[in-house]
């Protein structure tokens, strides 16, 4: 495989990402199962590399999961995509970030929709002037939360610990990574990279001394979905496209799997821990299963933050065999700080 | 200099026509981009239907050249101006300056450039080649191998690559390439006889005389497999094979196979000779970007300018016999133009 | 925990055509006994004239295809309907001896199954 048409695809698709002054949007649950990432995010940002986010307490979910549910109706996610923009205005800021792919992928699109029929947007300034007596003016820049780690990855570089590399073995990790379907497949060239061969996780991974891991199922999508998701007897369908994926990666021998949109991150942590109980099954190499951690977390962790301050405990893979790889010291017993921690199955007792 | 006629395009259809216009006592002027000529058939191997060394047509239409044509070799045009008194005036890159009559537009086409169909992997993937690469391949003898040195034993072909897709542009058929990956598919078998051959196609349009015996060949005598489905991707694996997603449209069903080589059928695009003339020249050009024609039944090889003609796949996908008729026709067309000076 | 995999039902079954797992074993024998089953060009006049196809599943043009993949499972169920009236052979553009290739996959079947 050659990289140097990827290098001209990727220098083709890349997309215009604003230097300061972010609206953070956050996401419905990405803090719900892992908590600390969105605040890493922020530390990251103020800390790191100085620039002003603004998190806001104000925001509310973008409805993303009940439209594509067909559960609420493009006008209703119309209106509360206005108000969140509304807020944006209100605070003085003009660069808006998404901390959800699903977000960034709904936000596109109802902008687009705006463009192309204008005769939504003056609804939509209706609806919201009733509901709520606001006026707004779309954001100049709007962008995923990965994309700014991917445009300040060099600049980050420099202040990192560790890197993606086998502190025994000094080869470099294998990463496998996972682009949420929504970042780059409705408008291709929204996406770092396009909708073939998307960059923003790839472009971060070898910039921190990973190797990247093209394994044949890249492209296929995690099962998320929503609408046949939120009924609990569909999620069999949802956890076979993951393990396409994992047997996919089988045969690279994966150290961790890198991912931007929350939900791949739940599915992909989750699904290789009930392909263990009910299968018997791990992917990843010696027998182990493989940890998936989001942009922010492995950052984070790169950073030099302690792995439990972080929240790398609340993953259902349990993600010491990368840190071992890594050379990141942890403490054992300050991961569940007291009590005994989860029962684990046998299979994933290493 | 003057002269009654120049041919851009020092292709089978260009030489064709001077050779002919030369004949009925013009004077003529061959301009080539070019270090040789012949244009694309010097890089094929064998023609369908009948298997024939593509050289052979090459000699056949070169030889009959005559030395009074002149031949401006490795040359381009940097302007034409319209002298709006039915002459020409062209500017060329070696400084000279030529008067002429009329112009013959014969700068045919390009290949598609495959790198546009991202899904594909062209240029990304070791294993995934052109149909001209192929042949390319096939005509130097050289042993057919994958990027990994290994005789490939499942070789796939994909058709329209860059034809009948509005993401690329193209909507229109590019004619040759269906009957072509027949042809390359039966080459392969013939050369590898351990190898399967797979071609993945939308439609088989096996329309011109020999096509159909052709297609009943390859599936009999050298068991040629068709899956009838558009590739949706193409992807690698450990070992570098490369393995293709297509629904088995027949059967209602998705596919999944691992091929060691993949073969592009690319369509035809105009030329970027083509493209400059159309600009140069103010025609007008089709839905396809080619030279367009003043009428398809009865006038096509006149276009909108009055001196101006035009013959081969400079106008529309052509096969080579397409093309010989075709410059001939232009012949006429021309003759009678110049008789009425 | 569960270790005797009773869960694994959970999963849904994959209905892609696996080209590379499939067992192509019927087709390399037609190839030997009935080489007329690779003039087969899939257009469906067989399916559309066949009597049994109004009443039954039988689809001599998805069985000709099913061959081809490999789906043996798809054959083995599907072929035993054909009551082999003849009249696929009669409209068959390519001239495939359509009865004499369900024959013989029939005869492959049971000898596979011995």
């Amino acid at each position: 495989m050659t990289k140097d048409n990827k290098q001209k695809i990727w220098a083709s698709y890349q997309k215009e990402i604003a230097d300061d002054n972010y609206y953070y949007a956050r996401s419905c649950i990405r803090q719900n199962f892992f908590p600390a990432a969105e605040e890493m995010f922020i530390k990251i940002l103020r800390k790191h590399l100085n620039k002003n986010i603004h998190d806001d307490a104000k925001h509310t979910t973008c409805t993303g999961i009940g439209y594509h549910s067909s559960i609420v109706p493009l006008e209703t996610t119309m209106t509360v995509v206005a108000r969140q923009f509304s807020l944006m205005n209100e605070v003085g800021c003009e660069n808006f970030i998404c901390s959800c792919v699903t977000s960034f992928g709904l936000y596109l699109e109802v902008l687009s929709t705006w463009k192309h029929f204008p005769e939504t947007l003056s609804k939509t300034k209706n609806y919201l002037k009733e509901a709520t007596g606001r006026t707004f003016t779309p954001p100049k820049n709007i962008v995923h939360a990965s994309d700014i780690i991917y445009k300040y990855r060099f600049d980050l570089l420099p202040q990192l610990k560790y890197k993606l590399i086998n502190n025994k073995t000094q080869e470099p990790l294998n990463v496998a990574e996972h682009v949420g379907c929504h970042y780059a497949k409705i408008f291709p060239e929204s996406g770092i990279g396009g909708a073939e061969y998307p960059h923003v996780l790839s472009g971060i991974i070898e910039a921190w001394g990973g190797k990247i891991i093209d394994y044949p199922e890249r492209r296929h999508c995690c099962g998320f979905g929503f609408r046949q998701y939120l009924i609990k007897a569909n999620r069999s369908y949802s956890y076979t496209h993951s393990t396409k994926k994992f047997e996919s990666m089988q045969p690279y021998n994966v150290d961790l799997i890198l991912t931007n949109c929350p939900g791949c991150n739940y599915f992909l942590d989750r699904w290789q821990y009930v392909a263990a109980v009910t299968e018997n099954k791990l992917f990843g190499k010696n027998n182990q299963a493989i940890p998936v951690l989001t942009f922010e977390e492995i950052t984070a962790l790169l950073l030099g933050y302690d792995p439990w301050k972080i929240g790398l405990q609340m993953h259902q893979i349990p993600v010491e065999p990368l840190l071992d790889k890594i050379g990141i010291n942890y403490s054992k017993k300050d991961k569940y700080l007291g009590t005994k921690g989860p029962e684990l199955p046998e299979i994933l007792k290493y | 200099m003057n002269t009654d006629i120049v041919v851009f395009g020092g292709g089978i259809a260009g030489i064709e026509a001077a050779t002919s216009l030369h004949r009925l006592g013009y004077n003529v002027i061959i301009i080539e981009k070019e270090t040789f000529l012949g244009g694309h058939v010097t890089l094929w191997n064998k023609l369908f239907p009948n298997n024939k060394d593509a050289n052979e047509i090459v000699q056949q239409v070169i030889s009959s050249l005559n030395n009074n044509i002149t031949i401006f070799l490795a040359t381009e045009s940097t302007k034409i101006i319209n002298n709006h008194n039915n002459t020409y005036t062209i500017h060329l890159n070696n400084n000279k300056i030529i008067h002429t009559k009329a112009i013959l537009i014969a700068t045919g086409y390009d290949v598609f450039n495959a790198k546009l169909k991202e899904e594909y992997g062209y240029g990304i993937y070791d294993n995934v080649i052109t149909s001209d690469e192929l042949e390319h391949i096939l005509k130097q003898n050289k042993r057919i191998l994958t990027k990994q040195g290994k005789e490939p034993t499942r070789i796939g072909f994909v058709h329209c690559v860059g034809s009948r897709d509005r993401k690329v542009n193209n909507i229109y058929c590019s004619k040759v390439c269906c009957v072509t990956a027949v042809k390359q598919a039966i080459e392969i078998r013939q050369k590898l006889p351990f190898s399967e051959a797979y071609c993945f196609y939308m439609d088989l349009r096996m329309y011109g005389l020999n096509f159909e015996e052709l297609y009943n060949d390859s599936q009999e005598k050298y068991g040629v497999t068709f899956i009838r489905g558009r590739l949706s991707e193409a992807s690698e694996n450990i070992e570098g094979k490369i393995i293709v997603k297509v629904e088995d449209t027949l059967l209602g069903r998705p596919l999944k196979m691992t091929m060691d080589l993949l073969v592009l059928m690319v369509g035809m695009v105009p030329s970027k000779g083509t493209s400059w003339l159309i600009k140069e020249l103010e025609l007008n050009f089709n839905s396809g970007n080619f030279v367009s024609s003043l009428d398809e039944h009865t006038k096509s090889n006149l276009t909108n300018k009055k001196g101006v003609f035009v013959a081969g796949t400079a106008s529309s996908p052509k096969t080579i016999d397409d093309t010989l008729a075709d410059s001939r026709s232009a012949v006429l067309f021309i003759h009678e133009y110049l008789k009425s000076f | 925990m569960n270790n005797n995999n009773t869960l694994s039902f959970l999963k849904k079954s994959d209905r892609t055509i696996d080209y590379d797992k499939n067992d192509r074993a019927l087709f390399y024998y037609l190839m030997r006994v009935e080489p007329t089953v690779a003039l087969c060009i899939a257009c469906g006049a067989c399916t559309a004239t066949c009597p049994a196809g109004n009443f039954s599943s039988l689809d001599l043009h998805k069985i000709m295809l099913s061959i081809r993949r490999g789906e043996k499972v798809y054959i083995a169920k599907e072929i035993t309907q054909c009551f082999l009236c003849g009249k696929c052979q009669l409209i068959c553009p390519k001239n495939v001896n359509t009865r004499g290739v369900i024959l013989q996959i029939i005869s492959f079947l049971q000898s596979s199954q011995l």
